[in-house]
């Protein structure tokens, strides 16, 4: 049973396997066992990366593609049901549409950058997808007719998903729309991340590691090296889009900052590499622990930046605006000395 | 084919016309931009403002291009940390241009130039030691694979930017031009800013020397050969790990150089300018060919025109014009206008 | 007999996760041609890469002259006096032939000399001094590839397969040259598929099979028995 659900792919490791239980259970219960507006932002907000970080990581990990526009297709989900709230109301209509309209403008998207670059080389891959990110980037924030521009869009969502709509009160925690919205996340991106498990461990992802090791062997046995790899890009898009779209409907807001900036892109590859390359569970332990660092460990940042503000430079080093810095650093290391991140290790201790 | 033994007439594989037609074609094409521009545009001031305007610009990106694509050419190193060394040579190159306010103040062409070169000296000396521990430290440790290549160096430029903000603040900067190099000069009812000329005459003495260098230097042929065929120039002899971090600095330093050019061209400078410049040079680097100088000068001009030219015709379209043009030329040359050949 | 120039002493390599060569035990006397032979995929490419230093070995030792190259770099053990010509020629094709060669000449200006010798052995290197690599025909290149390891003095010469998809008479052209180049007292090791040229030039030989070597004695001996040449290396010689 629990093989099946997790299509074959156990954790391989007590520790590991303890540790997403852990989440799932702190995640599944968030509500009841941390009760508060910022704990179940949090919450949701892991939830959602733990799908992001996953479909990134069926590029990074499994295809061994290096892609800069993740966020774009994150976005695209997440503008989708924004344009479509706007201008066809609110309803839960207007966020079906809007999910799989972003889900097929992302998927197209992939594909014609594929296209133009997978042939070629791996590496123009990264490149392109740069480029282009950034300019959809410019694009969404000039066409402020179409996007809010810079100040993004605020939109209804339907009134069952929202604080106003109460019915009643369950272990000392009231039952609310919001409540309702948490699960509709919750369980999406539960229902994506399995699927996402399936995908790496279908034939199809087999394919798609063998050619990750030795493309060239890949291509002499006969996969069309090509095709796959824009397969996969394709599809780890169209995931990105829908966990997009889901961000959207939690936040009732979208704007270029929250979905398209480039540091979220570097927020998604550092938790793929901390969690572990090609594993889809180290997007678990990855998006898990970045998103708790990152809204908690700031904090701590700011009290040791004031406690060593007599020293030189101390401060300015530890000052949560550096919280970059530390990333880069972090990021770097891991890549030389734990290139198979938390869940690698995890494995390797057995 | 047959016949070239001794003794024999030899030729050469006759190469067809439209083979000709395809190798100049990437030469034709800054012309022909020019041209199409000046249809286009319909009046001659404006255009000649606007093409004087490109050159500058695309002379500047293929300054910070260079570097990266030899470097991809000869060791197979593809350098997304690039940008710090645009970011860091602007940011020193200012800091000296500020240090000294009273020569870039005073209505001196001679103080106002000196001022500039110092710049451009501190610039480059900082940037090209600044590749050498980025070669050492960052990029070494993972020759060969471009995965952890890609993420170790974009690790790097986020420690480097962040540094930037560090040493000078999180604030951008803003610059002032040295006193004669503002304003314009009238040329044929053209307005032609003194500083996009400067520019442009740096941009072309440095593609100069790097041309020569890399043809008429016993150096520039190693380096040439090393990015068809490295194997084969260290089994003549030459130790190309010191040949690749001689370009790796010296790429390094170009950026520099690239970087306090942009800035003062901009008038303002900031940690994250470096990145942003990155994208650019990404598709110069991709549209000229992957290891071609040539090609990314070729590119970079392109780019440059064509981003003026629809500025000023299509304000909306300038958003994705370099999007446009590097779509266009991949699906006419998948690999580039001049790719190397690897002599595989 | 003298010592020999280059020897290799239980010399393993691994190309990724294959064992290409195993224990191979091989030596090149001083002066002369030294057939290495064997049929496809049993390590020869790799015997000669293997002392130019482009793959390295896991276990074993090369010496040339008496110095072990083991730790070095191939630079330095082509600064030692390798003249490499790789399979796949290794031409730089952006270059010029003038380059190419110029190249070739690492420790300094190419011998006026000397390079009239290599013109005489190969004439279209001479018409073609100032074409483009690239566009040279197939035999050309080869030419190119031989001239540049003839550039300079070598104590040792590694020649891949110079007559492999040539045509009868460039190929006599190419024999002439390694000939006129054995005349002067080098010592070639040569791998050839082509068991006339073999035959013709061969002082000595050395089979190679399944990474090591065989059977090593002089050429003559070899090529004037049927059985031995059928036991060593099957039917894939030619034996036009």
């Amino acid at each position: 049973m629990i093989d099946t659900i997790l299509s074959g792919d156990r954790p391989r490791s007590m520790t590991l396997a303890a540790l997403l239980l852990i989440i799932l259970v702190g995640l599944a219960l968030a509500p009841f066992l941390f009760p508060g507006v910022r704990s179940l932002e949090t919450a949701a907000r892991i939830c959602i990366f733990i799908v992001l970080v996953a479909s990134y990581d069926l590029l990074l990990g499994y295809t061994g593609i290096v892609s800069f526009a993740h966020t774009m297709f994150f976005g695209l989900g997440a503008y989708g049901v924004a344009l479509t709230s706007v201008h066809m109301g609110r309803g839960f209509d207007a966020l079906a549409v809007g999910t799989v309209a972003g889900a097929l403008a992302a998927a197209v998207l992939a594909f014609v950058i594929g296209l133009l670059s997978l042939r070629v080389r791996a590496i123009f891959f990264a490149m392109i997808t740069l480029a282009v990110a950034s300019a959809v980037a410019v694009l969404v924030s000039q066409l402020s007719q179409i996007t809010g521009g810079e100040d993004g869009l605020n939109y209804l969502i339907p009134r069952e998903l929202t604080p106003a709509f109460r019915f009643g009160e369950a272990f000392g925690v009231k039952l609310n729309g919001r409540l309702l919205a948490y699960y509709l996340v919750f369980g999406a991106c539960l229902l994506l991340f399995l699927l996402l498990l399936r995908v790496v461990n279908s034939p199809f992802g087999r394919v798609l590691e063998a050619i990750r090791e030795n493309d060239f062997r890949a291509e002499a046995i006969g996969y069309r090296v090509v095709a796959y790899r824009t397969l996969a890009t394709c599809l780890s898009a169209a995931v990105a889009a829908v966990a997009g779209s889901i961000f959207a409907i939690w936040l009732r807001y979208v704007g270029p900052d929250t979905t398209l900036s480039f540091s979220i892109m570097l927020d998604i590859l550092l938790m793929v590499v901390i969690g572990g390359m090609g594993t889809m569970y180290g997007a678990v332990i990855g998006a898990t622990l970045f998103v708790l660092a990152q809204n908690y460990l700031q904090t701590l940042m700011g009290s040791a930046s004031d406690a060593t503000s007599a020293l030189p430079l101390i401060p300015d080093l530890l000052s949560p605006d550096r919280w970059m810095l530390w990333l880069g650093v972090l990021f770097v290391l891991s890549v030389y000395f734990f290139p198979t991140g938390i869940v690698g290790r995890l494995r390797g201790a057995r | 084919m047959m016949t070239d033994a001794p003794g024999h007439n030899p030729t050469l594989a006759a190469l067809s016309a439209s083979d000709r037609i395809g190798q100049a074609m990437p030469f034709i094409l800054v012309p022909l931009v020019v041209v199409a521009g000046f249809l286009a545009i319909g009046s001659s001031s404006s255009w000649l403002t606007l093409t004087v305007a490109g050159l500058a610009m695309g002379m500047m990106i293929f300054l910070m291009a260079s570097g990266l694509t030899l470097v991809f050419g000869l060791m197979d190193v593809i350098n997304f940390g690039h940008g710090a060394f645009i970011s860091v040579g602007a940011f020193v190159g200012v800091s000296v241009l500020i240090g000294f306010g009273g020569w870039t103040s005073a209505p001196s062409l001679g103080l106002n130039l000196a001022a500039v070169a110092l710049a451009i000296l501190a610039a480059i000396a900082v940037t090209g030691v600044l590749g050498w521990g980025f070669e050492r430290v960052i990029v070494r440790p993972v020759y060969g694979q471009h995965l952890h290549q890609i993420l170790v160096t974009v690790g790097g430029l986020i420690v480097i930017e962040q540094l930037i903000q560090v040493v000078w603040g999180p604030h951008e900067i803003f610059i002032n031009r040295p006193e004669t190099l503002q304003g314009a000069i009238t040329y044929a009812g053209a307005a032609l800013e003194k500083y996009r000329l400067l520019a442009v005459a740096l941009g072309l003495m440095v593609f100069v020397a790097m041309r020569l260098v890399l043809r008429r230097t016993k150096i520039g042929l190693i380096v040439r050969a090393g990015v068809q065929n490295g194997e084969m120039v260290q089994a003549l002899g030459y130790r190309l790990r010191l040949v690749f971090i001689g370009v790796f600095v010296a790429g390094s330093a170009l950026a520099g150089l690239g970087g306090v050019m942009w800035g003062l061209y901009q008038g303002v400078i900031t940690a994250g300018m470096g990145e942003e410049m990155m994208i650019l040079v990404f598709i110069v680097v991709i549209i000229g060919g992957l290891g071609s100088v040539e090609g990314a000068f070729i590119g970079a001009l392109l780019v440059g025109l064509s981003q003026n030219y629809i500025a000023f015709l299509a304000p909306k379209l300038a958003l994705i014009s370099n999007i446009g043009l590097m779509a266009a030329i991949l699906m006419w040359r998948p690999q580039g206008m001049m790719p190397v050949v690897k002599a595989k | 007999m003298s010592e020999p120039i280059l020897t290799l002493e239980g010399v393993y390599t691994d190309i990724a996760q294959y064992h290409i060569l195993h224990d191979l035990d091989l030596a090149v006397p001083r002066g002369g041609v030294t057939m290495l032979l064997g049929r496809n995929g049993v390590g020869k490419t790799t015997t000669l890469r293997t002392i130019m230093g482009l793959w390295r070995t896991k276990r074993g030792t090369i010496t040339l002259d008496g110095r072990d190259l083991g730790a070095m770099a191939t630079a330095e053990r082509a600064r030692l006096g390798i003249g490499y010509v790789p399979e796949d020629m290794g031409i730089f094709s952006d270059l010029t032939v003038a380059e190419n060669m110029t190249l070739a000449a690492a420790s300094g200006p190419l011998d006026a000399a000397r390079l009239e010798w290599i013109f005489a052995a190969f004439p279209p290197l001479r018409t073609f001094w100032r074409s483009e690599a690239g566009n040279l025909s197939g035999g050309q290149k080869q030419m190119l590839a031989i001239a540049r390891a003839m550039a300079e003095e070598r104590r040792l010469y590694l020649i891949d397969e110079p007559t492999k998809g040539l045509a009868p008479a460039i190929i006599s052209t190419m024999a002439g040259a390694l000939r006129d180049l054995k005349s002067r007292g080098a010592s070639i090791l040569l791998v050839e598929q082509n068991f006339a040229v073999a035959k013709a030039l061969g002082d000595s030989a050395a089979v190679m099979d399944d990474g090591r070597v065989i059977w090593a004695g002089a050429m003559a001996e070899l090529a004037g028995d049927a059985a031995l040449q059928e036991r060593l290396m099957g039917l894939s010689m030619e034996t036009a």
